[in-house]
């Protein structure tokens, strides 16, 4: 039971993590000129690194599979810009960084979690107390 | 570690916007720079900013700032008739350098609210990153 949660909340951890990495490179491109602004889908990357995968299957080795597959399994997508620059730059300061001080607030909760199951566990097993 | 390579991109940003900082000061230094000769004259220098990305890129969305050049604006210069400078050319002529101190400023606010910007990064990341080191504890 408490080992299947603390397999949840890592890989949660994991893609968080991963996020976290995403929205910085974003936020370090802001005055880089032509540079995209990318983002992955939580819920979708979450879900598919728990095996309930939506990619796209492939019949033949011709077929088109699911574009930019990172190394834990999940797309990095392209941000659409709300307002497009002269510079081809697709990078919204203000956007990036709530969803950066929100990536970072969910992986401190899913932090939060993790420590909770972990001391549940350690209660349980030193008998209480 | 995903992490940890988040304080590298940030370094890399930095880095680029401490240079950016670095050219908008020289500009600014020698706003008021004249001279006899138009090819000696200071000309505005900018930093080009361009993605740094290793061959995983594509996959783990690592992207860093580059700074691929330094290139001097090629405005053009003011001409100045001023036979009384010492440095005024055969025909009393001085050029002045083409620095816009009002595109200098902007420069430099922008480049400071990035920096900014990339240390707090830093600073969230490492606190993420020692309180996943305290978990269980």
């Amino acid at each position: 039971m408490e080992v299947k949660a603390f397999d949840t909340y890592g890989q949660a951890l994991k893609l968080r993590a991963f996020r976290n990495q995403v929205l910085s490179a974003n936020i370090a491109n802001t005055d880089t000129p032509n540079f995209k602004a990318r983002d992955i889908d939580f819920k979708a990357a979450l879900g598919a690194a728990r095996g309930d995968t939506t990619t796209l299957r492939t019949t033949s080795d011709r077929h088109v599979g699911s574009f930019s597959t990172s190394p834990i399994g999940l797309e990095v997508l392209y941000r659409v810009p709300m307002q497009s620059s002269l510079d081809g730059n697709t990078v919204e300061t203000d956007v990036e960084q709530a969803a950066f001080a929100e990536n970072a607030l969910q992986y401190r909760t899913t932090l939060q979690f993790l420590d909770g199951s972990i001391r549940t566990l350690k209660y349980a097993l030193k008998g209480g107390d | 570690m995903s992490l940890l390579k988040v304080l590298d991109v940030a370094g890399t940003a930095m880095n680029a916007q401490s240079v950016r900082m670095n050219t908008t000061a020289s500009n600014l230094a020698n706003a008021g720079n004249v001279h006899g000769d138009a090819d000696k004259v200071y000309r505005a220098k900018n930093p080009v900013f361009a993605t740094f990305k290793d061959s995983m890129a594509e996959q783990s969305g690592l992207a860093g700032v580059r700074l691929s050049g330094i290139v001097e604006s090629d405005a053009p210069l003011q001409q100045r008739h001023q036979p009384s400078h010492p440095d005024a050319d055969a025909d009393g002529n001085v050029y002045l350098t083409n620095v816009n101190t009002v595109e200098e400023m902007v420069n430099m606010m922008s480049a400071s609210r990035s920096y900014q910007n990339n240390v707090e990064i830093v600073k969230t990341t490492k606190d993420l990153l020692l309180q996943t080191l305290s978990l269980g504890r």
